[in-house]
């Protein structure tokens, strides 16, 4: 019988055979490698290297935050930056997606995200008997209310504001660079035209002028 | 594609380095006729190619929000490379902080860079026979002048004539007007004794020709320019020299040494290795014109050993890496309470500030030798990633302007409000410096580490001295008095001795300068004052390596004069025989 063909599922290693060659073992991978089905080509997007496509194609494929991690993060944004009367949530506006895609392209992050979210569930178990997702919208702003202002919050909920304000500005960078935080801080650049000084009103406003 | 009419087995010329010096030799030599083999590490780069193009995107186009984690000025900052390169490492040695940041493409970094295009003043090239610090140039502004005149008129620069010694007046496009900070830092200078006048920047706001258009004010320059409107090397020099049909590119030339002939010392010409596919090829040529940045140019030199440059080529005199000296840089940022509440409007201008300081005072009077020049910054930018960062150190701060006074930090409807008052009410300003050039700050060849394609690294040592860090104390104490004068809020603390006020590590603004210095005596000096190696008539280096001493404005304008100034000597003495 060809070698290829008893490698084609299963490789010695895998039945659990420890002690291969190193050789042996290579030569396993490298069948196996020949018989899974070629990648698809790396489109590169305009603007991006070839480097660059590949690493954030990789990225794209890697998975940090859990599930349950995410539903508490969606919680987290939308009491940060809520809907209101200019503009829709900050989960309305893609940042819990820009938040998964953040943490895997900035490891500094990973942990004291991680951490936090842990030190928030258990804050809510403490105080409620139940996580935080499961809490009531009065028992999450409870918690909320003790860790979101730097100044005032007691010291032994010190590590809570450092990760409500991490939170605070992963939000922020999430929804004011998003097409709906772009207009609702009222950005007006970013198109070809012609400059031509600050406005007559502003000017006026100011009590400025040019000379 | 470009045809290229022949490729001669020997070439007029071989350039290594497609930026500033390298486009400029290779845009002056191929127009004059020149059989041009143009050598660039990295890839081809067109700012016009919508493959590259980041312009005009919006940062919800990058996955990390235009973040600078990956590309170190940001993700659609035109710089393929940075700080550290893959399997390309630089080493230091005794405790030396030093950085080094390359591009690699086409244009290097003159894609990315910041459009400041000041040219030296007369002072700047006598400052020994003015404070007996470093050495004077062998040249003088007279000399120059001439080529700086060619340059604005070729390139195009906006600005004002303002007739301040030491700052010589271009031949100027009309400047944008003033943004609202500007304005207000105009009213504080005035009040500060601070000159803030039009900055001078290399970006077209009228028309110079048909190749190049006008400006649309979207202050992307770091992006590079699709329209051409900026100064890039790669744009403005290398395409329009490419089009002659005399210019062989070779992107991805990876140069390892300089060939010479055992007999005559002379270059012979480029050996190299193709980045991408790992092949060896050997360019011959006549003439050989480094420009691979001022490092980087040493670097070869240093490497192109053999019986006849036992220290390197052009190194008979000991000073090729040595002399290395980058601009000093400090900055602070400052909020401006009474710009709380912005009317919103499109504000962005073009990639940069439109007014600067110039040096204003006498040395003489204080106690450091070198002057430094201020650029500014702020207004209503385009968001990006860390945006409304540290809101909870502002919030609690300042009233609404219905007079409510909140908590620090919080979050909710009124968080919203809290980042929508206070956008665009902040400034920056930065001061960038000269330093003074010393034979002990240099960049020498590591004897042990080579990079993955096996050639030997550079090593550098580099220490700030009390000149540069009195400089930094100074700006310091200039921008709390402008900030002041702004009615402004300074951010976080004032620098101090510690932190040598803030000093940048050497490296950092990426102006280093000096490591190839020209000179009359050829046992100070590598080049003569064209530019030309004393030890080889036919090599030359027209990168910022070339200068002896930087001056308190970018480099950037005078690599262009001088290497047009050496192109020009090149030509003449092609046609002389000379060389």
């Amino acid at each position: 019988m060809k070698r290829r063909d008893s490698l084609k599922s299963l490789t010695l290693s895998s039945l659990g055979i420890a002690a291969l060659s190193p050789q042996v073992a290579l030569a396993e991978q490298r069948e196996l490698e020949m018989q899974n089905p070629p990648e698809t080509p790396l489109k590169i997007p305009g603007g991006r290297t070839k480097e660059e496509a590949i690493r954030d194609a990789k990225l794209a494929k890697e998975k940090f935050l859990t599930v349950a991690e995410l539903a508490t993060i969606r919680v987290l944004v939308d009491i940060i930056i809520p809907a209101d009367a200019t503009s829709a949530s900050a989960s309305q506006a893609g940042v819990v997606e820009f938040i998964d895609f953040i943490v895997k392209d900035m490891p500094q992050h990973q942990t004291p995200l991680r951490g936090g979210l842990r030190w928030l569930e258990r804050e809510s178990l403490n105080r409620f008997g139940k996580g935080f997702t499961l809490a009531s919208k009065a028992q999450q702003i409870q918690i909320v209310d003790d860790i979101a202002y730097p100044e005032k919050a007691k010291p032994i909920y010190s590590q809570g504001v450092a990760f409500f304000n991490l939170m605070r500005n992963l939000t922020a960078s999430g929804f004011y660079t998003s097409k709906i935080g772009i207009a609702d801080l009222g950005y007006k650049g970013n198109t070809p035209n012609v400059w031509e000084g600050v406005p007559a009103d502003v000017l006026k406003q100011y009590g400025l002028s040019y000379d | 594609m470009f045809q290229i009419k022949e490729q001669p087995t020997v070439f007029d010329v071989a350039i290594i380095g497609s930026g500033a010096g390298g486009g400029m030799a290779a845009y002056q030599l191929a127009k004059a006729g020149a059989k041009v083999a143009l050598l660039e590490a990295g890839g081809y780069f067109d700012p016009a190619d919508p493959k590259y193009i980041t312009q005009l995107k919006w940062p919800y186009e990058s996955p990390r929000r235009g973040a600078g984690n990956h590309r170190p000025f940001g993700d659609f900052d035109a710089a393929w490379g940075g700080w550290e390169i893959e399997g390309e490492p630089y080493t230091r040695k005794n405790g030396t902080q030093f950085d080094w940041f390359r591009s690699r493409m086409l244009g290097g970094r003159t894609n990315h860079w910041g459009r400041i295009s000041l040219r030296f003043g007369p002072k700047d090239f006598k400052r020994k026979s003015i404070d007996g610090l470093g050495d004077d140039w062998p040249i003088s502004y007279d000399d120059v002048k001439p080529y700086y005149d060619q340059v604005d008129k070729l390139i195009g620069v906006f600005g004002t004539v303002e007739g301040i010694d030491n700052e010589p007046d271009g031949i100027f496009l009309p400047p944008p007007k003033p943004r609202l900070h500007e304005l207000f830092l105009k009213q504080a200078g005035k009040k500060a004794n601070i000159p803030v006048i039009p900055s001078r920047l290399s970006i077209l706001t009228k028309p110079i020709n048909d190749q190049r258009g006008v400006c649309f004010y979207c202050s992307q320059c770091s992006r590079a320019c699709q329209a051409y409107a900026d100064f890039s090397s790669s744009s403005v020099l290398c395409i329009p020299a490419i089009k002659t049909g005399n210019v062989t590119l070779i992107n991805n030339a990876m140069c390892r040494e300089v060939l010479t002939d055992p007999s005559t010392g002379l270059a012979t010409g480029v050996s190299y290795i193709d980045r991408e596919k790992l092949t060896e090829h050997t360019v011959k040529a006549k003439v050989v014109v480094l420009a691979a940045s001022a490092a980087e140019s040493s670097r070869l030199l240093l490497n192109s050993k053999s019986a006849r440059h036992q220290n390197g080529l052009a190194n008979s005199s000991g000073v090729v890496g040595r002399y290395l000296h980058d601009s000093t840089g400090a900055s602070r940022g400052a909020f401006l309470p009474h710009l709380m509440d912005r009317k919103r409007y499109n504000e962005d201008g073009v990639g940069g500030m439109h007014v600067y300081t110039p040096w204003w005072l006498d040395n003489k009077k204080l106690d450091f030798p070198r002057g430094y020049h201020i650029e500014y910054g702020g207004g209503m930018g385009m968001p990006s990633y860390g945006f409304g960062s540290g809101i909870e150190n502002l919030n609690g701060k300042y009233p609404t302007k219905d007079g409510v006074t909140k908590a620090a930090g919080g979050y909710g409807a009124s968080l919203k409000e809290d980042y929508r008052r206070f956008y665009g009410a902040n400034i920056g300003m930065a001061g960038r410096g000269e330093a003074v050039p010393d034979f002990n700050n240099y960049c020498e060849i590591d004897p042990t580490v080579v990079d993955k394609f096996g050639i030997p690294v550079l090593r550098f040592h580099y220490k700030w001295s009390d000149y540069e860090i009195k400089q930094a104390k100074h700006m310091h104490d200039t921008f709390e008095e402008m900030i002041h004068a702004l009615g402004g809020v300074a951010n976080g603390t004032k620098p101090g001795a510690d932190t040598n006020y803030g000093l940048a590590a050497p490296g950092r603004i990426i102006h280093e300068v000096g490591t190839v210095r020209m000179g009359d005596d050829p046992k100070t000096s590598a080049l003569n004052k064209f530019s030309q190696a004393h030890d080889a008539k036919n090599v030359f280096v027209v990168d910022g390596g070339s200068f002896v001493s930087q001056a308190d404005k970018n480099p950037t304008w005078t690599i262009l004069a001088l290497s047009m100034r050496a192109s020009e000597y090149i030509i003449n003495q092609v046609k002389q025989k000379n060389i």
